[in-house]
């Protein structure tokens, strides 16, 4: 990983990647931790009032008011509440929650330590991705410098019988598990399959008790959120979309990288501008805005701004804002069944829509893609995709139809050259990788 | 809770020890349990889910279920130095597939998940790992190679040729 740099971007959450803010006293000697003294000053309501003013949005994808999530933690319940912070990042197309973690962990810790202190919990746990081990032993660094400057443990920052504690813990592959019931079975040592709601997690949670449960990049803000006040870090963004975002802008472009850019920036300048515009001279297709899950937009629908609502408004979403482009080249069907192939993989079966949807799906999309598909398949594939929405206990049989409706109605005539009598060669996916045909077959 | 016999180093079972005390609930250690057990023999065998269930004080079954959920758990050695290569979407753009086939070739390993015979190397073909904006990417365990061309992919297999011959 490296940084990158661009003249547009507004450093608010990035403003100390690259400044060795990884050391606690560089931290401290950059203003952190001071936000979370002030918050045990500020208490409860006001902490949770300017988060809400701020209107930070969850990161992870659905973004959900961070503010109102919180204020939706029982006061004064006898059960000991705990705050989750989500670095299960596994959504392709998305990695922006790595460099907060390299570059400035102890942002999380605090960001943490606010949350705690907003919802009066006592005990804060980091969920890192099994495969982020390198980046789990800076954070379990990070924890133990502040264990031993009072800013975690007994009586923090000094303060007679404040408690707060914080720890790391390590997942072992598994993309559902970023799915927040499923996110607690896990942290409970169990398979990661979600939970039904009601109950909400903000009030039956982690062990039974209210648990706030938010993305890495969103507890890395809260700090941030304090440190601006909530009306100033709102001006930074959109209506109702507050601050800025980690952009991680991958594919055909000329600068790949995440870049911090306000809420509601266009979409055609972070990919011609920021990133350098079209690898190689060559001409845009399409780009996926959010993270592999939200649906494809076409080279002529890119003049939008990122922010959840005018994504939402030009049919797609901003979900992770891991904006993946591709060139001229790509076949839409080898993509589309890329694509299906990752859900199919990490579907945890609890759902039948979602478990016999994505197979199935995987299926015909590589009976089309190896010319062996017929004119019906392409309807089947988009009834079957919309009969998935909505009926599965947590949203990755959604993830997995979005896209695959998007594909197959936007590009439906990159679908139907492979039932024509001289369809295309297939591409990478089959020739380079025959294994997938063979679990196809299964 | 100290185990009486174990099958790890001094070191790890100690570590592990103090896991199961860390949470509210014991089995909440379970998976990362299974994972640093893992990097220490190598794959999740009998003897790591026997002591693993009496440390967290649960079933082997109820261990093998959890266990078999989990994508880095393995049941079966692999190389000691395994090459997980990302095809999914950003590094299937930038080439991840040649990066698979390239070291496929280069090692003589066709199926996936398989192992060379000397032991020392295994490829995988894994999904997203978290590297999109530095594609193609490979983790040979857990070390991020990025920005992999067929030379650099080379490179990087000769480095851990390199640390595996004795001193």
């Amino acid at each position: 990983m490296y940084l990158v740099s661009h003249p547009d971007e507004v450093k608010v959450i990035s403003f100390r990647f690259g400044q060795g803010a990884e050391q606690i006293d560089k931290y401290i000697e950059l203003g952190g931790y001071e936000q979370a003294r002030r918050a045990i000053d500020m208490g409860p309501e006001a902490i949770i009032n300017e988060v809400k003013a701020s209107n930070l949005r969850g990161r992870g994808g659905a973004g959900f008011p961070t503010g109102l999530k919180w204020s939706f933690v029982p006061k004064g319940m006898d059960r000991p509440k705990y705050i989750l912070v989500n670095g299960d990042e596994s959504e392709p197309g998305t990695c922006k929650d790595r460099p907060i973690c390299e570059y400035d962990p102890h942002s999380i810790i605090e960001g943490t330590i606010i949350a705690g202190l907003a919802v009066g919990a006592k005990q804060g746990f980091i969920y890192m991705r099994g495969e982020y081990r390198y980046l789990l032993d800076i954070m379990d660094k990070c924890i133990a410098d502040a264990y031993a400057k009072g800013f975690l443990g007994k009586n923090i920052f000094g303060i007679e019988g404040l408690d707060f504690d914080c720890m790391s813990h390590s997942g072992a592959g598994a993309y559902e598990v970023g799915e927040e019931s499923a996110l607690m079975e896990s942290l409970e040592g169990k398979r990661g399959v979600p939970r039904i709601r009601p109950p909400f997690p903000a009030v039956v949670g982690l062990y039974g008790g209210p648990t706030v449960i938010n993305n890495v990049e969103t507890i890395a803000s809260v700090p941030h959120v304090l440190r601006l006040g909530g009306a100033e870090y709102a001006k930074i963004g959109t209506d109702r979309n507050g601050g800025t975002r980690l952009f991680g802008i991958s594919g055909h472009v000329e600068k790949p990288g995440v870049y911090e850019l306000p809420m509601g920036y266009s979409l055609r300048k972070a990919i011609y501008e920021v990133a350098g515009g079209i690898k190689g001279g060559k001409k845009l297709k399409a780009v996926v805005p959010g993270g592999s899950s939200t649906p494809v937009l076409k080279a002529d629908e890119i003049d939008v701004g990122m922010d959840f609502d005018q994504l939402a408004k030009a049919g797609t979403m901003l979900g992770s804002a891991g904006i993946v482009v591709l060139d001229e080249t790509v076949s839409i069907v080898e993509f589309a069944l890329r694509t299906i192939k990752f859900y199919q993989h990490e579907s945890c079966g609890w759902c039948i829509p979602c478990r016999e949807g994505t197979d199935w799906l995987k299926k015909t999309i590589t009976r089309v893609y190896q010319g062996n598909g017929v004119s019906k398949d392409l309807d089947n594939i988009k009834y079957l995709a919309e009969n998935m929405m909505g009926r599965t206990f947590c949203p990755l049989g959604d993830a997995a139809a979005m896209p695959t409706i998007g594909f197959i109605t936007k590009f439906r005539d990159e679908f139907e050259a492979f039932l024509s009598e001289n369809p295309p060669t297939p591409g990478l996916v089959l020739q380079q990788a025959p294994n997938l045909v063979q679990l196809a077959a299964h | 809770m100290s185990t009486p016999t174990t099958i790890f180093s001094a070191e790890l079972a100690a570590r592990l020890d103090r896991l199961v005390t860390l949470y509210p609930v014991k089995r909440s250690a379970l998976i990362p349990m299974l994972l640093y057990a893992q990097d220490e023999i190598g794959y999740c065998s009998d003897a790591v889910v026997a002591e693993a269930a009496v440390r967290v004080g649960i079933t082997e079954l109820d261990v093998r279920n959890v266990l078999s959920y989990y994508s880095m758990l393995r049941q079966k050695p692999l190389g000691k130095f395994h090459i997980q290569v990302c095809t999914n979407i950003s590094c299937m753009l930038r080439g991840g597939y040649e990066i698979l086939e390239h070291c496929q070739h280069k090692l003589g390993v066709h199926e996936n998940k398989g192992v060379t015979p000397d032991g020392l190397f295994s490829v995988e073909e894994v999904e997203c790992i978290g590297a999109c904006c530095w594609a193609p990417a490979v983790q040979v365990n857990y070390d991020y190679v990025e920005d992999v061309t067929p030379a650099s992919m080379d490179a990087a297999i000769d480095k851990y040729r390199q640390l595996a011959r004795p001193q």
